[in-house]
């Protein structure tokens, strides 16, 4: 084991986590390819990688906030609300549906930065709280149906087209991370994240900024939800203010499935999105196995199927976690 | 004046804890900053730092009245500060750690780099070499000491202050510290100290300010005050006249030795400590904090190792590798905290009055549970344990009963020698009292007991001699006539050479 780790150059046992999501992102691809046809079909890749994109970036919202050591529920509420704002907004010009799809996802979070920061909520109640409010919101905007967006603003190629060969979302998805990487690893407030999460009161004696560091993570989660809101509405070319149920549990597994601690202090942005794809990943071999005619799963199915996975992933995440933890100081 | 506080005033829920304290540090002089546990000393610091806020009084910093919200204001005014608990992100690398808040940069990012060198070059002059790329969690106490000090010393600040810097770091280390200080004092930085050690402060400080219950004292030069002053301060008591002290002990008492300690030493803690507890009587240690009592306690029971001198039991030199082989012949010990190394909260009376037992009562792997409930039954009454059952969880118990489930503990072994190092800490002033009686009909049926106490009314109260100890050496043996809070006092700010 230790020798394997060190051939690895592994320092602790997140590294471990993360690795292992990627050997098992990997196997699942494996396992794809050679069992469906179509897996490593152009179609499948393309519409995978469409698809999932929204889900890529409110799990990098989450990981920051996770990071921190607070969690964000709220994320689901609003990207349905950015969807519906966007839409509203998309006749007048993309870019309006665009920039305001993402400034409504903002506005919640900065509401939820302020509630945990200033009111001193825990998160857990604060987002809870602007998730219910960020779904009637929507259902009020919205008259209680979905909103068909414009066709002609070109306000869908966000969602739908392509950019040399690459789905645009992916495009989004790609530059994002590699923002969320740059800031997590190379400026100082990314460091200050990992610091708060791994203790609020001393990051606080050690003269870090813990409330304006806090509320520009859950202002970024927010503001990360409204993007994925706006694709969501562009690629299904509606607003829709009752989806996004359950895209808050789908971020926090991909989290945790990349191997950072809920307890915070700790995370990857690059093992985030191998979570990310790893989860997607089992939905979309399901989907193939549903299309092979030899089991008929459900929808219903695949959510006991998904979870029954999830649950593994965590499990053998926290035994990585305890023996790390055992291993003691030097 | 480089930083003038007055009339510091603040509560916490209603309880205060400063009542106008003040602290005044002048440009380049090293201030001590001294009193007793709980007199407030840090929470003054935090006031100054703006990590807590207070409730009355002015701080006045390089000529300016400032009021600071959140410490990462006063360190940008030039305020470094290492608190008690040391303040290190666990997870993140020792380089992190010492610049975390003020990174180098390059084209707007992390200069990683320069990061690493830096850290590596400032721990260097620390005789540091470690992998500054490794999480400080990975760090002994006294490293992670050594890296919130190198943290403080290149903020380039003003002024900085170091809260008890010493407690977990030895001779040499501490050595390197006041070398920093001295550098520091040069470069015209002041430094605030806060310390128990008075040999360390009597060599690194200019100056020194005393509290007392919240408040400060007095204040004066170091070279002005002297050692018996300074205790005489700290611990509150104006008394007019101080008797010679005693060095002989009280060699009336005719009864067998059980324990004595000859010249034993052990690391930095434990320098040269004689004492003697006999047959049938309560031998108090007595001692400020750091003076090396625990550690005393901990290498008679064999849980540190003897490195010099020697220790007798029952008239044959012994030296324990593991506390089991001193409780095997006969020593208890009861343990300073009892929460953090005696109970087991969630266990039953029953179970954590028999732990140390349990090996005499187990044949062949299991527990003789008739046994084991008529031992318990019979020390839940003769020790006044209230409880409502044996299987009630000990955590229940108020302070006082579970002391006694402790001493049940060790009695239950049929001890011959019993430790009890702070036995009233915690507990309401009538089960003291009753601790205190219990230890004496003990010691009247011939029980050995070596009392370590901070509490010199408690001393006074019940031990036969008192054992002095001052930075890790037996200073003084005050035999029971000769026993006064004058003659205590005298003891523990006797100078060491
Ligand atoms: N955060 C806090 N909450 C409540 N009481 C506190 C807090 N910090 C300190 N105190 C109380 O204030 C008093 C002074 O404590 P402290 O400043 O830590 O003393 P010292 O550093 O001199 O040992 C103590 O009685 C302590 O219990
Ligand atoms: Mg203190």
């Amino acid at each position: 084991m230790n020798a394997f780790r060190n051939t690895f150059a592994l320092k602790s046992s997140g590294d471990m986590a993360r690795l292992g999501v990627i050997l098992a992102l990997a196997g699942l691809i494996l396992f794809g390819a050679l069992r469906y046809e179509n897996f490593l079909s152009q179609y499948n890749i393309l519409s995978f990688l469409r698809y999932n994109s929204m889900f890529a970036l409110i799990a990098l919202g989450m990981a920051f906030v996770i990071m921190t050591g607070g969690i964000d529920l709220s994320v689901g509420g609003t990207a349905a609300m950015a969807s519906v704002v966007a839409a509203l907004l998309s006749p007048y010009h993309w870019a309006a549906g665009l920039f305001g799809g993402i400034a409504a996802g903002l506005a919640v979070g900065a509401l939820n930065g302020f509630t945990v920061t200033v009111m001193r909520i825990q998160p857990f109640i604060a987002t809870l709280a602007t998730m219910l409010a960020a779904y009637g919101t929507a259902l009020l905007l919205a008259g209680n149906q979905s909103v068909s967006v414009s066709y002609d603003s070109g306000f869908t190629a966000i969602g739908q087209d392509d950019f040399l060969g690459f789905p645009i979302p992916a495009w989004i998805a790609l530059l994002v991370y590699f923002a969320g990487w740059l800031v997590l690893e190379r400026l100082p407030v990314g460091r200050h994240v990992l610091a708060i999460g791994d203790g609020e009161a001393t990051a606080a004696l050690m003269g870090l900024k813990v409330r304006r560091t806090l509320a520009a993570v859950y202002t970024g989660s927010g503001a990360l939800a409204g993007l994925a809101g706006v694709i969501l509405a562009s690629q299904f070319g509606a607003g829709q203010p009752t989806e996004g149920v359950g895209w808050e549990l789908f971020a926090i597994a991909s989290v945790v499935v990349g191997g950072t601690l809920l307890t915070g202090g700790s995370g990857s942005v690059g093992a985030t999105l191998a979570g990310a794809l790893l989860l997607a990943m089992v939905f979309n071999i399901l989907n193939f196995e549903n299309g092979l005619g030899w089991i008929s799963l459900s929808a219903y199915w695949q959510s006991v199927i998904r979870g029954g996975f999830l649950l593994v992933v965590v499990v053998l995440q926290a035994r990585l976690m305890s023996r790390g933890a055992s291993e003691g100081r030097v | 004046m480089l930083l003038s506080m007055h009339g510091i005033c603040k509560s916490f829920n209603g309880i205060p804890a400063l009542r106008s304290a003040s602290l005044e540090v002048g440009e380049a002089e090293v201030m001590a900053l001294v009193g007793q546990n709980g007199a407030g000393k840090s929470t003054l610091i935090k006031i100054l730092t703006g990590a807590y806020r207070r409730d009355e009084g002015s701080i006045a910093f390089a000529g300016e009245d400032v009021s600071f919200n959140m410490p990462a204001e006063s360190q940008a005014r030039g305020i470094a500060t290492i608190y008690q608990e040391i303040n290190l992100a666990p997870q993140r690398s020792v380089a992190e750690n010492i610049y975390l808040s003020r990174e180098p940069r390059r084209f707007g990012l992390i200069d990683r780099r320069a990061m690493r060198e830096g850290a590596v070059a400032v721990l260097r002059t620390f005789n540091l070499e470690i992998d500054v790329d490794q999480p400080v969690a990975h760090f002994s106490a006294a490293t992670r000491q050594m890296v919130a000090i190198a943290r403080a010393v290149t903020q380039k600040a003003r002024l900085v202050i170091m809260d008890e810097p010493t407690s977990s770091l030895d001779e040499r280390e501490v050595a390197i510290l006041f070398e920093t200080i001295r550098t520091l004092k040069r470069a015209g930085v002041s430094v605030v100290f806060i310390g128990h050690r008075l040999d360390e402060l009597y060599r690194i400080c200019d100056s020194v300010t005393i509290m007392r219950d919240g408040k400060t004292v007095a204040t004066g030069a170091m070279a002005e005050m002297p050692k018996l002053a300074l205790v005489r301060h700290m611990l509150g008591k104006e008394l007019a006249a101080f008797e010679a002290i005693a060095k002989d002990a009280d060699e009336g008492a005719q009864r067998p030795v059980r324990l004595s300690v000859e010249n034993a030493g052990a690391g930095v803690r434990v320098r040269n400590v004689s004492l003697t507890v006999r047959e049938g009587e309560i031998s108090g240690l007595a001692g400020l904090l750091g003076s090396g009592r625990t550690e005393t306690a901990n290498l008679i029971f064999g849980a540190d190792r003897l490195e010099r001198g020697e220790i007798r039991y029952k008239g044959q030199a012994r030296s324990y590798r593991r506390p089991a082989e001193a409780i095997a012949d006969g020593i208890g010990l009861v343990s300073e905290d009892r929460k953090v190394d005696g109970i087991i909260p969630d266990m039953s009376i029953r179970e954590n009055m028999t732990l140390a037992l349990l090996p005499k009562l187990a044949r062949s792997g299991i527990v003789d549970r008739a046994r084991q409930d008529e031992i318990v039954a019979r020390y839940i009454a003769a020790l006044g344990i209230k409880c409502t059952s044996p299987d009630q969880p000990i955590k229940e118990l108020s302070g006082g009963n579970q002391q006694k489930v402790l001493l049940g503990r060790w009695l239950c072994t049929d001890p011959k020698l019993l430790i009890v190092d702070e036995p009233t800490r915690g507990i309401d002033i009538g089960a003291k009292a009753e601790i205190l009686r219990l230890l004496r009909r003990l010691a009247d049926e011939g029980l050995g007991v070596l009392m370590i106490s901070s509490e010199l009314e408690e001393l006074l109260a019940a031990a036969d001699r008192v054992t002095v100890l001052s930075d890790g050496t037996s200073v003084a043996v005050l035999p029971r006539r000769e026993l006064s809070e004058a003659a205590l006092f005298a003891a523990m700010a006797h100078q060491v050479e």
